[in-house]
């Protein structure tokens, strides 16, 4: 998912390869930055309730990539879209009311939680993978999943492949220095498959390298193949392999050691899960409302009062949806069929759909 | 018969004939210039074929197969594969203004305008009124500028730095860098070169410290490391740090320019002075510095136009500048074609060689004018 990210750094080649989890750079600059927070920050961030904080300035610090497609991108008047987005407007609309009380902090990988870390954001809603590490070591809480991403492979039609484990004896194009490099070689070799790697820095140089035949395979992780495949001189004759042979399993993340913000945070992007399970959509919520299904009451506020147990008034919810949408609503929105990106549901559609996305109840 | 009926003199001078077709005209002219061994006639030849190979595709991509008028990215690809301007003309304002709200960004104009008149007026010698024109956009512009671009005074909406962008951003941090480094980088120039041992320890720590980090460390160090060492809550504006930064780091560098200024001046021109009776700084305001500065107008011009294309570097600590903002509009999936980055870079880079071949030109321009001691 970073190294789409990457692009944006192009002037820096070693800015880049840092994008993943598996780079030198970051084994040994984050636990020096991350000793230092410790020592400097923690006493303050732990002790300050984020709530109130974000109350008193009347509007979400929220950081976001600098630019990725589908999940946080600016639109042509200039404003922020996009599924991760849009989990910070839920956020604003469940503490204000007030979808548009958020202010967006572009964050590069390297930069994403020392600015969380250090308070300078209340969220971090930046496309980020959902890993032990990161959510112990890191002093982080990972507040659910947004979406579930994994690394793919694309291949042209005319190739006539139609699984993974077709591919023996293929070229496959990547970027260099991340996990996807690390994954194919799992791959391949558990599969006892031969393969040749052609490996770019920027993820711009990999996608020229594919469309121009350099290689039979593009790999990345599967919303960054579908955003790619945009910049492919003829999309329609490219697609996308079942196969994901990673997980990736991104969501909004907060600071350890503020419960309250984090149910905030959970419990926002559950509202939007739940909402879609039961049918509850931005237009015909005020119906539902006063409808008579009783878990639908309990979500919505008219039943219960599950708002002021997380410190919020008890249409939370109601604002959520009715401002932002359900899950369904903004992933069609923002990375859904009828969008230049064109993902299906797959994984992130719900569980009794046959997907992984599963709220816990409101009750 | 006579001598004369058997000689034959001229009685006038015979008209100048024409030179030889080969050596004039234009046929002359490439004889001589392009043509005159077959060492230049190969070189020639491999040049026209040079621009052969690259000129063509370029104005193919750049105009005859371009899209100009689109809605969104399906219009730029039924064009004819060549660059989608209309995707820059949906994202142009955000290429100037970032997110700076469309409804203020009448106060950017503002300050564009009084700076691109007040530049100019400045530049041009021959206009009069250079004293309160020079004190007008020193003193009282950056005030009136921060005054118009921040606001939160005289109704004026606060627009906060994270909203700026594009080539408001460049031109901030590019000008604040100029115009603050080179007093800067004079200042510390003398201290270098100064007999106060102090003076001259500090001017040596400042200058090699600037000089032995990279600027992108720099940036990196105001935008990751600052934020841990403040007290919780206390933010410092990012645009602030980066302009801090730039600004000492391409003040060192100036330093050297001109220290090369100072070293190049005889021996002789500072004992004349003070045998006049000068005291220092009017031996260096009057004596040293007219014509060391003069002498390094090319390096001085040098380091502000490697510092104008520095800027771009900003984008690591989360402001996007005029590259920036071209590149964050990449991922826009609205746009998102084969052609778009292309078209992205081609506008970048016209906007950023405007800008650096129109400070090119002026240096040669004022090197020219105060071409006196040395004019070969």
């Amino acid at each position: 998912m970073d190294c789409l990210t990457g692009q944006l750094n192009s002037g820096m080649k070693h800015v880049q390869s840092v994008t993943k989890e598996g780079s030198v750079m970051k084994k040994i600059i984050l636990p020096v930055i991350l000793g230092m927070a410790s020592l400097g920050v923690s006493a303050g961030a732990s002790s300050a309730a984020t709530l109130d904080d974000v109350k008193a300035k009347g509007f979400v610090q929220c950081g976001v990539s600098q630019g990725l497609p589908g999940f946080s991108n600016t639109n042509d008047a200039g404003d922020w879209t996009g599924i991760d987005v849009d989990v910070c407007r839920a956020v604003a609309a469940a503490v204000f009311g007030d979808a548009s009380a958020v202010k967006y902090t572009p964050l590069s990988a390297k930069e994403r939680f020392t600015a969380l870390q250090s308070g300078e954001v209340d969220v971090l809603s930046r496309n980020t993978t959902w890993t032990m590490s990161r959510d112990t070591s890191l002093g982080l809480n990972f507040a659910g999943v947004n979406y579930y991403d994994g690394q793919g492979f694309m291949v042209r039609n005319s190739l006539g492949v139609t699984s993974a484990l077709q591919l023996d004896g293929a070229s496959v194009c990547t970027n260099t220095g991340t996990t996807t490099e690390l994954n194919v070689a799992d791959y391949f070799r558990g599969n006892n498959m031969n393969y040749e790697v052609v490996a770019f820095e920027k993820a711009d140089e990999v996608v020229q390298a594919y469309d121009s035949g350099r290689c039979d395979v593009y790999t990345t992780d599967a919303s960054g193949l579908y955003a790619q495949r945009l910049k492919l001189t003829n999309p329609g004759e490219h697609s996308v392999l079942p196969e994901i042979i990673s997980k990736e399993p991104l969501g909004p993340v907060v600071r350890h050691g503020d419960d309250q913000w984090f149910d905030i945070v959970k419990w926002s992007l559950n509202a939007m899960i739940n909402a879609e399970e039961m049918g509850v959509t931005s237009a015909n919520v005020d119906e539902m409302r006063n409808g008579s299904n009783p878990g639908v009451k309990r979500l919505l506020g008219t039943e219960g009062a599950f708002g002021e147990a997380i410190g919020l008034s008890n249409d939370w919810a109601y604002n959520i949806i009715k401002s932002v949408g359900n899950y369904g609503e903004i992933f069609d929105a923002n990375v859904g069929p009828d969008t230049p990106l064109g993902i299906s549901r797959g994984v992130n559609d719900l569980w009794s759909n046959g997907g992984l996305q599963y709220a816990p109840p409101v009750r | 018969m006579s001598d004369t009926a058997l000689s034959y003199v001229r009685s006038e001078m015979v008209g100048e004939s024409a030179p030889p077709a080969s050596t004039v005209g234009l046929v002359g002219w490439m004889r001589k210039n392009l043509f005159s061994s077959w060492i230049n006639t190969a070189l020639t030849l491999f040049a026209i074929y040079l621009v052969w190979i690259i000129v063509p595709p370029i104005v193919n991509f750049v105009i005859i197969d371009a899209t100009w008028v689109a809605d969104d990215r399906e219009g730029c690809l039924a064009g004819g594969g060549g660059a989608c301007w209309a995707y820059v003309e949906a994202k142009f304002g955000q290429f100037i203004y970032g997110r700076y709200p469309v409804e203020e960004r009448w106060r950017v104009d503002i300050v564009f305008v009084i700076m691109a008149i007040g530049t100019i007026t400045l530049a041009i010698p021959t206009l009069p009124y250079k004293k309160w024109n020079s004190i007008f956009m020193l003193v009282i512009f950056p005030i009136m500028a921060f005054f118009l671009l921040v606001g939160g005074y005289f109704g004026l909406p606060h627009i906060e730095t994270p909203l700026w962008g594009g080539l408001l951003v460049t031109l901030v941090v590019a000008i604040t860098g100029i115009v603050v480094s080179l007093p800067l980088g004079v200042l510390f120039a003398l201290g270098r070169r100064s007999d106060m041992p102090i003076v001259r320890l500090i001017s040596v720590i400042f200058i090699e410290f600037w000089r032995g980090v990279p600027l992108i460390t720099v940036l990196f160090m105001a935008s990751v490391m600052l934020p841990l060492f403040l007290p919780e809550g206390v933010t410092f504006d990012k645009l602030m740090r980066v302009l801090i930064g730039v600004a000492l780091f391409s003040a060192a560098y100036m330093a050297e320019v001109v220290r090369g200024g100072l070293q190049a001046i005889p021996k002789g021109q500072y004992e004349g002075s003070q045998a006049l009776g000068l005291p220092y700084w009017k031996t260096m305001g009057l004596i040293i510095l007219p014509q060391a500065l003069k002498l390094v107008i090319p390096g001085i011009v040098n380091t502000f136009i490697g510092l104008f294309k520095d800027t771009t570097l900003v984008l690591i600590v989360g402001l996007f500048d005029l590259l920036g903002a071209i590149q964050l509009s990449f991922t826009d999936p609205k746009w998102s074609t084969p052609m778009t980055s292309h078209t992205g870079y081609v506008f970048a880079a016209i906007g950023f060689f405007i800008f650096c071949f129109s400070m090119s030109r002026y240096s040669i321009y004022m090197e020219n004018r105060l071409h006196t001691g040395h004019k070969r």
